[in-house]
């Protein structure tokens, strides 16, 4: 792999969370003993490195160090202890637009950017025409910042940053913003980056995303780092680890007590007559669970293939999907008519869910794997077959 | 799509070939010297956006850099030489020749101290060496300076006094002098402010009376001789600013001693002492000195800088 363009080597970060701020001089001559604050660890020993060329996922909950980490790998904080070491340019999106001065134009913003970001105004210049283009501003370049929407803000700053030729390029769940077109351009980018050679660091709450970009990902928990490890894996052992507070985001918010209480496990999941089959084969699911108290539930069944792509994902508030587990022990099976999908392996994720998407009880990534075999002409994700039939001619005699 | 300069380049440079940054607790004096020199264009750019915002909004522009010196120096004027007739001639000439000085010096304290601070946002979402930020208000008020020049040059031309256009060359080092100097202020004391707020009232109270220690609306051989019978004329001499506004004095309004203007209306005619009878090497000798004392002063304060950049995030 060579020389690694980022080098995370034990980084330790603590913050002082001040009970009461003594910051005037008056205050400090008021209260000559020192304030009080409490030691907040933020990121406790991280290590790890990134390969140039590699893209690296980082998954945590809100508040498990991400933001703290990328802070220090782009210099905005210094560590407590230990050190980063980045290999090349940096180009950073921690928030969209930071560093813009909203009194001038988008104009004198790209230059001011550019240069923050370490270039000389003529690699600016060269870099101009590429960057109004990509931000879809247009005429609107001149205007002072201070007018923007925030979408035109957000593509100001993602086309700034993706356009500065940067050796190493991080971006802080900055994807969610953004319409749906302007996302899907940027993880458009984000491929041509990667094809560059180039080596990106990304943040996200999107368990897809991450599968879909990342070639490993990095979890992080209380500042500690869980795993580094294939995204397969490291979404795995998040959902696991962490699984009261873990995505799909629609499912919605965390309950940590109620988890505790009902105490769900899947035991296991198994594919009733193998996990080999053919296109439009059904499917049959059987989930050994075990609960301590009797619980009403939804289940959800996730399907991937293996590069991460999603090719589906069920509805746990859907009728047929609510069931009620009895205490101990049980099996429930679910059952698909028909399989309708190209040939491939396929990656099966087994979750137990409250109601509305307010609880996460159990979730199983990887649970079970299929191989579906396919002998025909057709391509793409699904199984399509029409039927096909000539509508007999309108009758000659009703003119 | 205009894809010219961001078309695929199929070889990167490998890493090891690339410039390796270190984010880590403690960086150099001699680092981070480097890394100010790496970004100086920032220095630039922030320069002019500083100059640019502060006038954006308002109809006369530029001008309002402009307005505020002339009306101190108008004032100054219509006390000292109008109301309490100090008798110098040409006082005007006199008292730009300091204010120009002193303005670039407290107007680069005064913006700085409060830098980090206003620009919280910047500081804690970009990575850049934060010096950048305290010294493009130096920056932002070498342009004034100019600004103040020009107006300078135009009452010199009106009033038809002429500059020592011999010793124009003192004010290079004068000017060096001033510059570091106020770098050094600017980035101790926009650091210091992070973590104790007050201080930008502080400089406000201390530039003033810092105005008055300092020859600028009285020369300096009005006080000189009274402090030297008491013996301390070296502490007046030890105030930083006293020997750079007297440089610029002695280059723009280039009399030691004048007649005061007073005269017809007493009866003899009085001698009015300016500034000492050095020789322009003094000068020269005293601003170099100046120079390297604030050199020191600003290495310290990158230094001071370095030690409290490391809280700046959990501060602001």
């Amino acid at each position: 792999m060579g020389v690694p363009a980022v080098e995370v080597q034990q980084v330790s970060k603590h913050f002082r969370l001040y009970h009461e701020r003594h910051s005037s001089l008056k205050d400090r001559l008021i209260h000559p003993g020192r304030s009080t604050y409490s030691d907040l660890t933020a990121l406790h020993d991280v290590d790890f490195t990134v390969g140039a060329g590699e893209t690296v996922g980082i998954i945590g909950r809100n508040g498990s160090g991400k933001s703290t980490l990328l802070k220090c790998i782009c210099g905005v904080l210094q560590p407590t202890s230990g050190r980063v070491l980045v290999r090349g340019s940096l180009a950073a999106l921690l928030e969209l637009g930071a560093g813009f001065q909203i009194e001038l134009s988008g104009r004198d913003n790209i230059y001011l950017n550019g240069s923050m970001l370490g270039l000389t105004k003529k690699e600016v210049d060269r870099a101009f025409d590429a960057i109004v283009e990509f931000s879809e501003l247009g005429q609107f370049i001149d205007t002072q910042v201070k007018f923007y929407s925030s979408g035109m803000y957000v593509r100001l700053g993602f086309a700034i940053a993706v356009n500065v030729d940067p050796d190493v390029l991080v971006i802080d769940e900055v994807l969610a913003v953004g319409d749906e077109q302007f996302q899907a351009k940027c993880l458009g980018r984000i491929r041509t980056f990667q094809e560059e050679g180039r080596t990106i660091l990304f943040v996200s709450h999107n368990a897809d995303q991450i599968r879909a970009i990342c070639d490993r990902a990095v979890v992080l928990d209380s500042g500690e780092m869980l795993t580094d490890a294939s995204p397969n894996e490291a979404v795995r052992v998040f959902r696991e680890h962490l699984g009261e507070s873990a995505f799909p985001d629609d499912l919605g918010a965390p309950n940590r007590q109620q988890r505790a209480v009902k105490n769900v496990e899947i035991l296991g999941v198994d594919v009733v007559h193998g996990a080999k089959l053919q296109s439009g084969d059904p499917l049959h699911l059987r989930i050994g669970l075990q609960t301590q108290a009797p619980v009403t539930a939804g289940l959800v069944i996730e399907i991937h293939k293996y590069n991460g792509e999603l090719v589906v994902r069920t509805d746990p508030d859907a009728r047929d999907a609510q069931i009620r587990i009895p205490a101990g022990e049980c099996v429930i099976t679910a059952d698909v008519d028909r399989f309708d999908v190209m040939d491939g392996a396929y990656q099966v994720n087994v979750g137990i869910v409250g109601p509305n998407g307010t609880t996460i009880f159990d979730w199983k990534e990887c649970a079970a794997a299929i191989e579906v075999a396919y002998e025909g002409r057709a391509s793409g994700t699904l199984l399509l077959i029409p039927k096909v039939a000539v509508e007999p001619r309108p009758e000659d005699g009703a003119a | 799509m205009t894809e010219q300069s961001t078309a695929p380049q199929p070889l990167r440079r490998p890493p090891e070939q690339r410039e390796t940054r270190i984010v880590s607790a403690r960086s150099s004096v001699a680092h981070r010297f480097r890394e100010l020199w790496r970004t100086r264009e920032l220095l630039v750019h922030l320069t002019q956006s500083d100059i640019k915002v502060k006038y954006k909004n308002s109809a006369l522009g530029l001008l309002w850099s402009m307005v505020t010196p002339l009306m101190q120096l108008g004032i100054f004027w219509l006390v000292f030489g109008f109301i309490l007739k100090n008798g110098y001639p040409h006082f005007v000439v006199f008292l730009f020749a300091g204010l120009i000085a002193w303005n670039f010096f407290s107007g680069s304290l005064n913006t700085a101290t409060g830098i980090i601070v206003e620009r919280a946002g910047i500081v804690k979402k970009v990575a850049f060496p934060r010096e950048i930020l305290a010294l493009s208000t130096v920056g932002a008020q070498i342009f004034y300076f100019s600004m103040q020049a020009l107006a300078m040059a135009v009452i010199l031309v009106v009033l038809q006094a002429s500059p020592d256009w011999a010793l124009l060359w003192l004010l290079v080092p004068a000017m060096a002098a001033l510059l570091v100097l106020a770098a050094g202020f600017s980035v101790l004391l926009s650091a210091l402010n992070v973590k104790l707020r007050d201080m930008r009232h502080l400089i406000e109270v201390a530039t003033q009376l810092w105005f008055w220690l300092t020859p600028i609306v009285y020369p300096y051989e009005k006080l000189a001789p009274q402090l030297r019978t008491l013996g301390i004329g070296w502490l007046y001499l030890a105030n930083p600013m006293t020997p750079i506004v007297m440089t610029f004095q002695r280059v723009l309004y280039p009399h030691l001693v004048v007649q005061s203007t007073n005269y017809p209306k007493t009866p003899v005619p009085r001698y009015l002492p300016v500034l000492p009878t050095w020789s322009p090497a003094t000068y020269a000798g005293l601003d170099c000195l100046i120079l390297v004392g604030a050199a020191a002063l600003l290495v310290f304060a990158v230094w001071v800088f370095g030690r409290l950049e490391g809280n700046f995030a959990e501060e602001l």
